[in-house]
């Protein structure tokens, strides 16, 4: 006898396995319409290849993976595409999401397809590729790419056990049972093709007891090929079934958190996604149909189909013979960890182990939560070990670091603490709030923190062209002093810059005055802080020589010491009354010689440069007049 | 017909709060009337009248915190703190005694620390508590046990009138065991229990079956899976072992045997009902071992050496204190997480 170990918590819901059980597994048959989500397995969405109106046949592939983590799709009968277009599909949130849509023609034609039946020749590689396009992803419920889940590397990790998952502890679900039941033989054979690809030290199959007769068939199938594998029974009790849970069970270790089974040299398989990859491999099949349980008091007759992927859930339950009235809700999967889908139309997919149909009475509508009262019943019952009672607290405080630092990420959804809860609170439901959450805050965390990398290194370069520019302004000011100390050098002591213009006028003007008549009159500059307009009127100066052009050097010099003079003597109001005079004075003079250019035709960019200089006097205008205005208010207050 | 859409899980187990809170009443049963065929019909008195003024507080509460009273009065919460403080008092107290003690339990230690769930304190004994503190004699006259004295326990009409029209009922009241044990001086265990009438085989007349009637309902909880065993049985193993080490075989400086503490005062009743508190106690299995075994030892060492006659209540207080402490460090370890606590704080 094997050891076995326990794993921590689990419930025992009612089984409500027997209803399903009457009946061996029969055929579903073709529904005239089938829809086929791109998107039935964790993963990149598949593509379609096929366009409306196109004829295919059965097991024609219709959808090509797209990406590493992805699997194809396949028609899973012959017939026509009518539409290609979102419809809803499966899944917990009720929405819509691209689907192909099949008008069967009922003929059930098969595309041509060859299998393998000595795969023992096909190398790793081969297998995987049969296994990938042949569409196969997890069916126990997860829909993970099986063959992502082989390929692990021989070399990192050595895979010393193989565990088939034949537990399903799911209340109602009967599928893997009854595949068991009758398909014992193709689930061996599935598994040495899998013990092939895998190489692993042991074979296990892990089956629940309450499932004798599954157990059984699967050791008659053992003792029938010869085969090795080792069948595995273990007490009943939810959630075994779970990866996690289940590795413990049969190799009493445990799947560091975050990690994958392979680090502990350990790879999962569910019985159903087995048979698929036989199918596969040696008919050549790709994967069109799955077991499906029909259960729940509202429909007449529960029991198993193997049904067309792709059909809609009404024809299945109408198989059934389902009451819509006595109804409540739909849930896909169990009654644990299922969800409840929109509508009756929504398609059989890959993962759709169950559709469960309860009336209110079997599975009433949840009552409203009561004040937790700590009794630590969900954390006796949490198969992950965690302390669901103070993630609760802390999901309803918002308290997201000490969500994630009490392992909330660790936790399965596997519902048995809102299970155990006797005030009836939907823990699970605040888990996938919080994990959503807490997923959402990293996400920001980290666009946030790329902000703020990008915008340090903007404002660093910011940072280092005005340190470079102030360097320059700082060397170009050194420059100056220096020419400054040179003229003080020599002899020039005067420090006021008046006086220093005034005598570098009186320079200039002898300068000009020396040089000879009738040439172009030299350029002149009034003052060494020649703002743009005076540059301007000296371009325009410059532009037109005229006669009394030297004159303006001693223009210049008597507006100087007339400035001084006056800045001397006057008031600060008077001041700014004849700072607003020269600055309109200028202005006359500008539009004045605006005019005369104008009338003279004067090149263009002189025009331009005197009406920009004009507009540039107006705001100083206005500024003159204001600092006039409040000081007149000033002293008149 | 729109289809429900809720999320998972879609089943329910069996347990509700309000079934809890009734199983605990339940429970209480073979203690309470071990109580009151020994003591008479003032338990029971106390009890109703408790459970009548708790739900009037309750629903006060409830009607001034804008929450909807049927629901919240149907938890039976407030039933289960009125029995077990009408249980811990005196039998024949007062009206007005048990109006104070629970008001304060339901109003101050229940509803203003936020109501069912929130409180940090157990609610009946912060309610004990305050009328020990501030009426230390009506809250230790304790009637004498039935056949004492040829001493025949009031009846119904009689507890009655004594709780709702309170005279002196110094007659029918008389030292208990740990009274006694206490105020023990010089002489052999031997000899206090030949001299004292109220000590019966193990300890006092009475208390030993009320204990076990506790005892029992306690069992009763434990096979209904409403607690965990981890609390008691470390309290009360810790009492024991306390007990033993300064048992020094009956001498007059003794503090009394293992049994008789376990069968004294509240103890039972501590152990099953008052500890396994969940709201004030702690959480994870490990952290009410931690929780039960330092209340056992704070119960001995008050009963010993402290003011007062019985110590349950001041122990579950101490330790309320420090529950959100032992919780602390009594994280369990997570699947897949790392076998000791090095990840803890992280």
């Amino acid at each position: 006898m094997r050891k076995i170990w326990d794993f921590h918590g689990g419930v025992h819901p009612a089984e409500n396995k027997l209803q399903s059980l009457q009946c061996d597994i029969s055929s579903a048959g073709i529904p005239p319409q089938l829809t086929f989500p791109l998107s039935q397995h964790i993963g990149a969405p598949a593509e379609p290849i096929v366009e409306v109106g196109e004829k295919v046949r059965k097991g024609q592939k219709i959808a090509e993976a797209r990406g590493f983590i992805s699997v194809p799709v396949h028609a899973s009968t012959s017939g026509t595409i009518s539409a290609i277009e979102d419809r809803l599909i499966a899944h917990a949130s009720g929405l819509s999401a691209p689907c192909i849509v099949l008008d069967s023609d009922g003929q059930d034609e098969w595309i041509s397809h060859q299998g393998t039946e000595d795969y023992s020749k096909l190398e790793k590689a081969e297998l995987l590729k049969i296994i990938r396009d042949a569409g196969i992803a997890g069916m126990g419920g997860a829909g993970f790419p099986t063959a992502v889940k082989l390929a692990v590397n021989p070399d990192a990790h050595k895979i010393q056990t193989l565990i088939i998952n034949g537990t399903e502890c799911e209340p109602y679900i009967t599928a893997d049972d009854v595949l068991m039941r009758e398909r014992a033989a193709d689930i061996i054979a599935g598994a040495e093709i899998l013990r092939h690809i895998l190489n692993p030290d042991e074979v296990l199959i892990g089956v629940e007891d309450n499932k004798g007769a599954a157990a059984a068939a699967l050791k008659g199938a053992v003792r029938n090929s010869g085969s090795s594998v080792e069948i595995v029974t273990f007490p009943t009790k939810y959630p075994s079934g779970g990866e996690k849970q289940l590795i413990e069970i049969l190799t009493g270790k445990q799947v560091p958190s975050g990690g994958l089974p392979s680090e502990l040299g350990i790879v999962c398989q569910n019985v159903g996604s087995v048979v698929a990859i036989y199918r596969a491999v040696v008919h050549g099949e790709p994967l069109i149909s799955r077991i499906t349980t029909v259960t729940g008091a509202a429909v007449a007759q529960a029991q198993n189909f193997e049904v067309l992927l792709g059909s809609p859930m009404s024809y299945l339950l109408q198989l059934a013979g389902f009451q819509p009235e006595r109804c409540a809700r739909l849930v896909m999967g169990g009654p644990m960890m299922g969800f409840t889908v929109a509508d009756h139309e929504v398609p059989v997919v890959k993962t759709t182990n169950c559709l469960l149909a309860p009336t209110a009475e079997e599975l009433p509508a949840p009552d409203p939560a009561q004040a937790c009262i700590r009794c630590g019943l969900c954390a006796e019952a949490c198969p992950a070990s965690l302390l669901p009672q103070q993630l609760y607290w802390f999901a309803r405080s918002r308290e997201y670091e000490k969500l994630a630092a009490h392992n909330l990420f660790d936790c399965i959804e596997c519902g048995a603490c809102s299970y155990a809860c006797p005030s009836h609170i939907p823990l699970v439901q605040y888990y996938r709030a919080g994990k959503a959450e807490v997923t959402q805050m990293r996400h920001d965390q980290a666009k946030s923190e790329h902000s703020r990398t990008r915008f340090e290194a903007r404002q660093e370069r910011l940072e280092r062209d005005a340190a470079a520019k102030e360097a320059q302004r700082a060397a170009r000011k050194q420059a100056a002093e220096e020419r400054a100390r040179q003229a003080a050098s020599e002899g020039q002591e005067d420090a006021d810059p008046i006086q220093a213009a005034i005598e570098r006028a009186q320079a200039k003007k002898a300068a000009s005055q020396a040089s000879v008549d009738g040439e172009a009159g030299p350029k002149t500059e009034t003052s060494q802080a020649a703002d743009t307009e005076q540059a301007a009127t000296t371009q325009a100066d410059t532009a037109q020589p005229d006669a009394a052009q030297p004159d303006a050097a001693q223009l210049a010099i008597e507006r100087a010491r007339a400035a001084r003079a006056e800045s001397a003597e006057q008031s600060p109001l008077e001041k700014a009354n004849s700072k607003l005079q020269r600055l309109q004075e200028r202005q006359a003079k500008s539009e004045a010689k605006l005019q005369q250019s104008r009338e003279d035709g004067a090149a263009e960019n002189i025009i331009e440069a005197l009406e920009s200089a004009l507009e540039k006097l107006a705001p100083k205008i206005a500024a003159a007049e204001q600092e006039l205005k409040a000081l007149q208010e000033e002293s008149e207050g | 017909m729109a289809l429900m859409q809720v999320s998972s899980p879609h089943a329910h187990g069996p347990l509700s709060t309000p079934t809890v809170m009734r199983t605990v009443l339940l429970a209480t049963l073979p203690g309470v009337i071990a109580l009151t065929y020994f003591f008479g019909f003032g338990t029971l008195v106390n009890i109703a009248w408790a459970c009548l003024v708790a739900l009037g507080c309750e629903a006060l509460a409830l009607k001034l915190r804008n929450r909807p009273l049927g629901f919240y009065l149907n938890d039976a919460s407030a039933l289960v703190t009125a029995t077990l403080l009408g249980i811990a008092m005196p039998p024949y107290a007062p009206w007005w005694l048990i109006l104070v003690g629970v008001a304060f339990a339901i109003l101050i230690a229940k509803h203003l620390y936020g109501g069912l769930g929130y409180n940090p304190f157990n609610p009946a004994m912060v309610g004990y508590v305050v009328l020990l503190i501030s009426f230390p004699i009506q809250m230790t006259a304790w009637a004498a046990p039935v056949g004492i004295n040829a001493n025949n326990p009031p009846g119904l009409l009689q507890a009655l009138q004594l709780c709702f029209a309170p005279g002196s009922i110094d007659a029918m009241t008389m030292a208990t065991p740990l009274d006694l044990l206490k105020q023990n001086n010089g002489l052999l265990l031997e000899d206090l229990w030949r001299q004292n009438p109220q000590f019966g085989r193990w300890s006092g007349i009475g208390w030993e079956w009320a204990n076990l009637g506790f005892l029992a309902g306690g069992g009763y909880l434990l096979y209904k899976r409403i607690f965990t065993w981890h609390a008691p049985v470390a309290m009360l193993a810790s009492l024991s072992l306390m007990a033993a080490l300064f048992y020094d075989g009956g001498s007059s400086a003794s503090t009394g045997s293992p049994l008789f503490h376990l069968l004294s005062g509240g103890t039972m009743l501590g152990a099953f009902f008052i500890i396994t508190d969940p709201v004030s106690s702690a959480v994870s299995n490990r952290g009410r071992l931690i929780f039960g075994a330092a209340i056992g030892v704070l119960i001995f060492l008050i009963r010993s050496y402290g003011n007062y006659p019985d110590a349950v209540a001041f122990a579950v207080l101490i330790m309320n204190f420090a529950a959100p402490f032992i919780d602390y460090y009594t994280q369990p370890r997570t699947y897949g997480h790392g076998r000791q606590h090095e990840e803890q704080d992280s």
